[in-house]
């Protein structure tokens, strides 16, 4: 199974992972794992999940988290696995 | 499983430090396009591209949102020209209708740039090399993509200096013809000792005979993220130095790993190579001279630069090397004048001349890139120039390359602009003295002697 990272940097503020996780619930997205640090104030947070049942595309998804990430005051991103564990891992 | 703090360096390096894949180049094969008949083979030549490459925008868009990484260029170089339009050209003007297929074929699948309107001439010119060659100053102006490379020299061949000569005149009227732009057509003209056939970076990138039908090529860049890792080991010695460039580069180059793959895999067309490039911009941050001065140096240009390039250059393909399983094209530090600000700057503070950017040639991946010399120099002068960076090429079995603007009408001190990731120049000086009768004595020069190894 193929695995997409969401990450939200912003400012910190109430209801962020609500709003996140209500967005992906409403599309059938699967959050397979969750951490979250604040680091001076600033909401740092990364989520693991499971796109296989959506019925969006891909860059779909991405804009839309993206037009969230504007209305609530933070920087959301959606990327697929992969960039990360080509980088990091050997 | 990944972290945190690994997921949040890839996005820093992203959004702060321009790491970008520089571009996602399609080689395509004209060879089948070949035919005795100059209307025929127009338009084969705009159908195999037009069809080999729809979907190439498209997929580089793709990939770019699915991984949130910028993909800068979607390019594409074809099969040397002057091999492709041979049989069916009889003059200059033939070879001009074939610069103008090529661009409206890069027009119609949406590619800002398009390589190959090229010859390979390092030995000798056929009658087709030498028609396209004098055909490029016209073909370059009435076209906007199109961009051209002749190969003069190579480590097994020796240099022709028959070629080198022609293309000091061919340098200055492509200048002259697009002066109102300020001879901005030289910057879609190179000139090569030993090019490579998979290189993705334009102006040079062609399609060499070698290769297979179709074929993804991708040059990664990321000057500023080595900047950036570089500043946290200040004062380090060289071993530390050394490791850092070398993790740095293997993180970039996985990236462009990825895309190749992706591409590759969405288009149904084998990858061909990465090439493991620190290509500057003049966005402030992403620049190779930039690195030279966090490495120790007030300015490039400085003494110690040669060895600051040289050990750069090494451990960009050290640590690029083991992160793609095919890599080519030039691979190294580009040291372009005009798209690195660090180096404009160098130039403006005086650090930096046309003698030490020689020197720096001789270790970085390529040549005498982007810098804008007096638009009165003679034709002789501007092929001295070539001679040189053609004989360092060749006895250090390197490529070599020589992307000169001369700047007709603009003295020392003027600069030329040519806008976007072009960026802009100051006209440096030349030396004065003449090489005109040494140019001129025709022939070439044979191949150097540790070039025999059969």
């Amino acid at each position: 199974m193929k695995k997409t990272i969401i990450t939200v940097v912003g400012k910190d503020t109430v209801g962020i992972i609500a709003r996140v996780c209500t967005y992906l619930a409403d599309n059938r997205i699967n959050i397979l794992d969750i951490s979250q640090t604040i680091v001076q104030g600033f909401f740092n947070m990364m989520m693991i999940v499971d796109t296989n049942l959506t019925d969006k595309d891909f860059g779909v998804i991405v804009d839309e988290l993206n037009a969230l990430g504007k209305e609530i005051g933070v920087d959301i991103k959606c990327q697929k696995e992969e960039i990360f564990d080509q980088m990091h891992r050997i | 499983m990944i972290n945190l703090f690994e997921v949040a360096e890839t996005n820093e390096m992203i959004a702060k430090e321009n790491l970008d894949v520089r571009t996602i180049t399609l080689g395509i094969s004209l060879l089948d396009c070949i035919d005795g008949d100059l209307k025929k083979v127009n338009e084969q030549v705009y159908e195999k591209i037009t069809k080999t490459a729809k979907d190439l925008v498209k997929t580089g868009e793709t990939i770019e949102k699915e991984f949130g990484i910028p993909i800068v260029n979607k390019r594409i170089s074809v099969t040397p020209m002057a091999l492709v339009g041979g049989a069916a050209s009889r003059s200059s003007e033939d070879f001009e209708t074939l610069a103008k297929t090529m661009d409206r074929a890069a027009q119609a699948v949406g590619v800002n740039l398009i390589g190959g309107y090229s010859a390979l001439v390092s030995k000798g010119m056929t009658k087709a090399d030498e028609m396209l060659i004098r055909s490029i100053p016209r073909a370059l102006h009435a076209t906007k993509r199109v961009c051209s490379s002749v190969n003069l020299a190579s480590t097994k061949t020796g240099i022709n200096m028959d070629a080198v000569r022609l293309m000091g005149d061919i340098i200055k009227e492509t200048a002259t013809i697009s002066k109102d732009q300020d001879s901005a057509d030289c910057m879609k003209l190179v000139v090569f000792c030993n090019a490579p056939d998979d290189n993705p970076f334009m102006a040079g990138a062609f399609h060499g005979v070698t290769e297979a039908d179709a074929v993804i090529n991708v040059g990664v860049s990321g000057p500023g993220v080595v900047k950036t890792a570089l500043q946290k080991v200040r004062g380090e010695d060289f071993e530390v130095l050394c490791e850092t460039i070398k993790k740095t580069a293997f993180k970039v180059t996985r990236v462009g790993q990825l895309v190749a793959q992706e591409a590759s895999r969405m288009l149904g067309i084998p990858f061909g190579i990465v090439d493991l490039s620190l290509a500057p911009t003049p966005a402030i941050g992403d620049s190779v001279a930039d690195i030279l001065c966090e490495i120790g140096l007030e300015y490039a240009g400085a003494p110690g630069t040669t060895a600051a390039l040289a050990l750069l250059n090494d451990q960009v393909k050290k640590g690029g090397v083991m992160a793609s399983s095919y890599v080519g094209g030039l691979s190294g530090a580009f040291i372009p004048v005009s798209e690195d600000q660090g180096m404009i700057d160098a130039v403006a503070a005086g650090a930096l001349t046309l003698e030490k950017l020689e020197a720096m040639t001789c270790v970085c991946s390529v040549g005498l890139d982007m810098l804008a010399v007096p638009g009165d120099i003679p034709n002789t002068t501007i092929a001295g120039i070539i001679a040189d960076e053609m004989a360092i090429g060749m006895v250090n079995q390197k490529t070599t390359a020589v992307r000169l603007i001369p700047a007709i009408g603009k003295a020392v001190g003027e600069k030329v602009e040519f806008g976007g990731l072009f960026g802009y120049a100051p006209v440096m000086p030349v030396n004065g003295f003449s090489c005109e009768a040494f140019v001129n004595r025709g022939g070439r020069i044979p191949a150097p002697i540790h070039s025999f190894k059969n």
